[in-house]
């Protein structure tokens, strides 16, 4: 049966639900802040030629990203099965990028 | 018009986060091919190591400029805070504003306007940069390097584009009839697109920009 609604139901922060106002300004903070960190280090010769340098950047852009997708896209808050349908082919896009530079020599450089 | 589907959710919301789901795989392969190309250019501009043409003695510096992209990305996260402050403002449009916060916050036509200055900020950014690296010497055609970095960075600029198009509409309606509760679903789905090109730029700096 069809119907027009604003809503679904699997959303967790229906209508009537207090806004998020704070909570949102909050990540942004850290948003901010993390991409400041990001190019700080960029700028530090001793961080940027040590063998942390990457993985360092990973694990900060990967927070940022989680940051955005969980709580700006409210993943968080709603039905699994968005976190599925994104999260899947996340993880094939990933395999794929893996293999990828695996296959032309990209990870062993 | 949205429908219930028999998992109780907005149709068109599966629909997006399904689209979202193959842009994924799109940006995936993308990305992809720059990295596996990254430092293969038989020739310069390099991104980040100037080089010199043996044949012309002509030097190109390292093409890419950090504190340009800083504050584009900058620009492009600060417009996905706007755009889910314009979400909340739509959703909660007839909640009580007591405070001048409230107000301000509330207001769905500032914030959907700060995000589509935003997000044509980024785009100025963007052909700033490509005219920069044009005069410079990179070309689509001139190295593996611009080829793949155009493409990839180019779909990236060409999802903002149609973004702003899109917030550009949903301003136009809110400035006609004014946005309420009943549109928050045709809000969210805007502010996802724009969310998921944010989240792409997150990583595009870091793998292409940050890391040499």
């Amino acid at each position: 049966m069809a119907h027009d609604h604003a809503h679904d139901h699997g959303h967790g922060e229906a209508a009537h639900g207090k806004p998020k106002t704070t909570l949102y300004l909050i990540t942004a903070v850290v948003l901010t802040i993390i991409t400041a960190v990001e190019v700080w280090i960029f700028f530090i010769p001793a961080i940027k030629e040590s063998a942390a340098f990457i993985p360092i950047l990973l694990v900060l852009s990967a927070i940022k990203f989680a940051a955005v997708v969980m709580l700006y896209m409210h993943l968080k808050f709603d039905s699994k099965l968005f976190t599925q349908l994104f999260v899947g082919p996340l993880i094939i896009a990933g395999g794929t990028m893996i293999a990828l530079l695996a296959l032309f020599g990209q990870l062993s450089k | 018009m949205s429908h219930y589907t028999t998992t109780g959710l907005d149709n068109r919301k599966i629909a997006l986060w399904t689209f979202i789901g193959s842009e994924c795989m799109l940006f995936g392969s993308l990305i992809s091919t720059y990295l596996v190309y990254k430092g293969r250019s038989l020739v310069g501009p390099f991104p980040h190591q100037p080089w010199t043409d043996p044949a012309t003695g002509q030097t190109y510096p390292a093409i890419l400029d950090i504190p340009i992209t800083t504050a584009s990305a900058f620009v492009l996260l600060m417009s996905s805070v706007a755009m889910v402050l314009a979400y909340e403002a739509v959703k909660h449009r007839h909640d009580p504003k007591v405070t001048f916060w409230d107000k301000v916050f509330g207001n769905s036509k500032l914030w959907l306007s700060v995000t589509i200055i935003l997000g044509a900020g980024f785009l100025g950014f963007q052909s700033f940069e490509f005219t920069a690296f044009y005069h410079e010497g990179l070309t689509l055609q001139r190295n593996l390097f611009g080829s793949s970095f155009f493409l990839l960075t180019g779909f990236h600029g060409a999802h903002v584009t149609l973004g702003v198009l899109w917030l550009m509409s949903l301003l136009a309606t809110d400035i006609k009839r004014g946005l309420g509760p009943k549109d928050a679903g045709t809000v969210d789905l805007a502010a996802l697109y724009w969310h998921f090109v944010d989240v792409v730029w997150i990583l595009i700096f870091t793998l292409v920009y940050l890391i040499e």
